[in-house]
């Protein structure tokens, strides 16, 4: 009875939840760029919430979460929600965290690494390049291996920084998720906005499936904002799955 | 014995004559909270009490006005069911006192005008101006401002989009920071401010009260001297976290039927707002200052009245729906009190304590304040230079020196401190003509610029105001917008002095007089005197900020040469104005001359002309020729594109050096295909429009005759002075 006898149903879209915290600022840009590949707005969750439906996405956007008064992320890494974040992550629901996201993810323990004050010691909103380190990953198969994109940044605490074992361990087990570099792909102490350690611009965490990244993928998503490039990404994740 | 001595009048900036005013109206002696909401109320900063006859001939009226001047910022109708509120606001004395905190909660406050209103902010900008860069100060003050700016503005998650930034040695003493900001709302879902309904609730919301800022609209209503160093205390300190959930819990509340009124608390506080509410709804407030939300004990009325501490908020609710509000504002963890009610009496009284420490009638004070037609002497015109007095310089030469400058240099380093983007709508980034903001979730834009020419303001403030909104019209029209309106932010010296006065005056008159030939109404504005130090005053800087509506965001253009071999066109006429030009300032070390005339009906007609050309999807590129001249415009748009040109040679009849770097108004540098620059051409001639072909797109380089300059060495003469400047020692 292999195949044919029963027409696949329509898999349902990709479930996904925008985490919302007082001081987030890109909750509805994301939730924009969602909608775009879903057909659907996301859920919305608040942060006192304390727990979560069945999902297949969970975004942690950028912004200032509780003003990051403290240290960036530092606060939000110990909310009600969070909470929930984590352990859904452990069942290996993916979680995406951009900017302030990536931030919370790191204090939170959910990704390695630190993002420290920007090396220039200021708050940085420009395009950067980056590499695509892998394209073998729910988060970025609808890239190639290696490509150069384009994609904004705006922060002032994206300096990766890992101790010189938890570093290599990032490498060896191929953690890094992109690298900014110049226009031509090459990692150049110049195309490095921030001072990240071996360039680093977003990781995974051992599994797999929690991603972070300073850069605002959401935020060239749309031909009329000037690129695309971060498309691809909200792409990946709605095949992979719905 | 009397507590209010002459001193203690003086020092509450109220003249004896205006303190006469006071007794009469009060029938007695004030006491030191009275006098001191008297001396708030009746500053320059809230009164407008030396500026407002001459504001009054601003044409402030159009089809498209929904509310002009007097709320809090002003309306207009952008169809679709959506308004456009916005407003431009200084806050130049703080800023030079403390940079950071100074410039953050000026972002802070024209930010509350804005979504007091009932709109959700969507873009910010600001004009800034600093003192030369050689002075001790200047480096420090541009450095505390743009992170004052960028932390405030990051932080609460509105998109700052662009501004402008220049130097002059005039503003060493007295840098100016105007920031505006632009919000949508639903037309049919627009909040005002006058409190209507005795015995409603009069709440108050967001941050508590505590003892900063106390005196800073009267402390922004006076010269500063060497002692100005100790007015820090006066200067408030920002909360960009706390604003971010004021503008959530608002826009909560707003869509709720819960409100009445509703008034930011801005300069004078808790006093300002309730008495403007109060005044506008003709009625009386009761407030019990026990109630209001405080930072520390012990806090006097006094002080309770004339903090101005930020993210505060004064609503009048309906009666019974104080639960609805409140649960909103729990919500979002900021202090809600019911602080009084409404009454019917025309009086504010307050009480602390279970006593009465105030009784002030309303209408005298936030009324009847003192209006001044100040003595005023035509200004001192600069005479005419003719282009021959100022020396010529090899074009190209000229041009990479000129990109180096001050004021004609990229301002990346400014604005990369900005978030620009955030809100996803930022479709023409910092950098270009106007910034575009698009409508969120539709095919529509806002075009949005900040402009003055300072120079030409000094040397005629009659044509400098005209210019100052010509040019915003014309930098609205370079991106395809029809232009809307106005907001201006009227910078000036001491207003008492006759040769100042003169200068408002007349700029007024001739922004005026530019407004109504354009159809661009002012919908709101800011005054700011006194700027001056030691005697010295700015140069006159009436800025001004301006939006206009773009129908369909396809056809809007940047600035950017787009492709190899198409014509570049330039509309309107250079005659080689080099008055009062950057190129005679920076090149021939003379700031001498008088300013280019703005013909208004040249100036609509060759917009007009334009605008059509870009909406029509005939042009490919579009850039207005102002400060520096026809040859910065052409580098400007062949860096943005990264392409280069080879450009015509100067006609015979006017010298080289004026016609690529006069500062003629009315003019645009577009670029077509080849064939439809022919049409273009004829089109205008047969209009009665100047337009010539001046060079043709391609290579990586600018081609003048045998000369040439890389687009590499222009860019990089272009992006470094100010990076350059900045990372030189902080004196300070």
């Amino acid at each position: 009875m292999k195949g044919a006898v029963f027409p696949s149903k329509p898999r349902p879209p990709l479930k996904a939840a925008v985490i919302v915290f007082p001081g987030s600022n890109c909750d509805r840009d994301v939730a924009v760029s969602l909608r775009a590949v879903t057909g659907k707005p996301p859920l919305m969750a608040w942060h006192r919430d304390s727990s979560l439906p069945k999902l297949d996405l969970i975004v942690v956007p950028g912004g200032f979460s509780y003003g990051d008064y403290l240290r960036s992320g530092a606060m939000a890494a110990h909310s009600p929600i969070l909470r929930e974040v984590k352990a859904r992550a452990d069942q290996g629901v993916r979680v995406l965290g951009i900017c302030n996201g990536f931030q919370i993810l790191t204090e939170a323990g959910l990704l390695p690494g630190v993002l420290m004050r920007n090396r220039g010691l200021k708050f940085c909103c420009k395009d950067v390049h980056l590499t695509v380190s892998r394209n073998d990953t729910v988060f970025t198969a609808k890239y190639r291996k290696s490509q150069v994109i384009r994609v904004p940044i705006a922060h002032a605490d994206g300096n990766f920084f890992a101790g010189p074992d938890m570093l290599n361990r990032i490498e060896d087990e191929g953690q890094v998720a992109f690298r900014y570099c110049d226009e031509e792909g090459n990692l150049t102490e110049q195309a490095n906005p921030n001072g990240s350690l071996n360039n680093i611009a977003g990781g995974y965490n051992l599994a797999g499936n929690v991603l972070g990244l300073m850069p605002h993928p959401e935020r060239l998503a749309d031909p009329l904002l000037g690129g695309t490039d971060g498309m691809p990404m909200f792409d990946s994740l709605l095949e992979a799955l719905s | 014995m009397s507590q209010i001595t002459p001193d203690v009048v003086k020092s509450h900036g109220l003249s004896a004559d205006e303190y006469k005013l006071v007794l009469e109206i009060m029938g007695r002696e004030p006491n030191l909270t009275e006098l001191g909401i008297f001396s708030v109320m009746w500053s320059e900063h809230c009164s407008y009490k030396s500026s407002k006859k001459w504001l009054k001939t601003l044409p402030t009226t159009a089809p498209w006005v929904i509310c002009g001047p007097g709320e809090n910022a002003g309306v207009i109708d952008i169809g679709e069911g959506l308004a456009c509120i916005f407003k431009m606001e200084s806050h130049n004395h703080p800023s030079f006192i403390e940079p950071y905190q100074g410039a953050a909660t000026g972002v802070g406050g024209i930010l509350r005008d804005v979504f007091t209103m009932g709109a959700r902010p969507v873009a910010n900008m600001n004009a800034l101006r600093f003192g030369a860069p050689d002075h001790p100060k200047t480096r420090h003050l541009v450095s505390g401002v743009v992170s004052g700016i960028g932390g405030y503005g990051n932080c609460v998650g509105v998109p700052t989009v662009g501004g402008e930034c220049d130097f002059h040695a005039a503003y060493n003493g007295n840098i100016l920071v105007n920031a505006m900001t632009v919000g949508l709302a639903a037309k049919d879902r627009i909040f005002y401010s006058a409190a209507a309904g005795v015995g409603n609730p009069v709440v108050y919301v967001g941050s508590k009260t505590g003892r900063d800022g106390i005196h800073g609209a009267t402390m922004a209503s006076a010269e500063f001297n060497e002692d100005s160093e100790e007015k820090r205390p006066t200067v408030q300190v920002g909360d960009p976290f706390t604003e971010k959930l004021l503008i959530e819990a608002c826009m909560e509340l707003m869509a709720t039927d819960v409100i009445v009124a509703i008034q930011d608390m801005g300069a004078a506080g808790l006093t300002s707002s309730s008495f403007e509410m109060a005044s506008k709804g003709g009625l009386g407030i009761e407030m019990d200052l026990d109630r209001v939300p405080m930072r520390e004990q012990g806090m006097t009325a006094y002080e309770i009245m004339l903090s101005e501490s930020q993210e505060r908020m004064l609503m009048v609710l309906k009666p019974g729906r104080e639960e609805v509000a409140k649960a909103i504002f729990d919500k979002w963890e900021l202090d809600f009190a019911v602080v009084g009610v409404l009454t019917d009496s025309g009086r504010m009284v307050l009480k602390r304590f279970g006593a009465v420490v105030a009784d002030l009638p309303i209408d005298p004070l936030a009324q009847a304040s003192p209006e001044y037609d100040r003595p005023w002497v035509a200004p001192k015109l600069a005479a005419p230079i003719s282009a021959d007095a100022v020396k010529a310089v090899a074009p190209l030469e000229a041009l990479k020196k000129l990109l180096h400058t001050p004021d004609l240099c990229s301002k990346r380093w400014i604005w990369e401190q900005y978030d620009h983007m955030v809100m996803g709508d930022t479709v023409g980034r910092p950098g270009g003509d106007a910034a575009v903001v698009r409508i969120h979730g539709s095919n529509r834009g806002l075009a949005i610029t900040t402009d003055v020419t300072p120079r030409y303001c000094q040397a005629n403030p009659f044509e400098g105001g005209k210019q100052a909104v010509a040019e915003a019209w014309r930098n609205l029209t370079s991106v395809g917008a029809r232009p809307l309106a106005v907001t201006d932010n009227l910078n000036f010296g001491n207003p008492e002095k006759p040769e100042i006065m003169g200068q408002i005056v007349t700029a007024i008159k001739g922004m005026g007089e530019a407004c109504v030939a354009l159809d661009f109404p002012v919908v709101s504005g800011n005054v700011s005197l006194y700027n001056e130090t030691n005697g010295n005053a700015i140069l006159p800087t009436p800025a001004i900020g301006a939006v206009g509506l773009i129908d369909d965001l396809e056809s809007c253009v940047g600035m950017a040469f787009e492709a190899d071999g198409e014509a570049v066109l330039v509309i309107g006429a250079t005659t080689g104005h080099l008055g009062a030009s950057l190129y005679a300032r920076e090149l021939a070390g003379l700031e001498a001359g008088a300013p280019p005339p703005v013909d208004l009906s040249v100036e609509r007609k060759n917009g007009d002309f334009v605008r059509g050309l870009i909406v029509s999807g005939r042009v490919t590129a579009c850039h207005d020729v102002s400060g520096g001249g026809l040859l910065i415009s052409v580098a400007e748009m062949a860096m943005a594109g990264g392409l280069g040109a080879t450009l015509a040679d100067a006609p015979k009849d006017v010298p080289e050096h004026a016609y690529w770097f006069g500062e003629d108004q009315a003019r645009y540098v577009v670029t077509a295909s080849a064939g439809e620059a022919g049409t273009i051409l004829s089109e205008a001639a047969a209009l009665g429009i100047k337009a010539a072909l001046i060079g043709t797109t391609g290579g990586d380089k600018l081609i003048l005759g045998a000369s040439s300059a890389s687009l590499t060495d222009l860019a990089s003469a272009h992006e470094s002075w100010l990076p350059e400047f900045m990372s030189g020692p902080d004196s300070n």
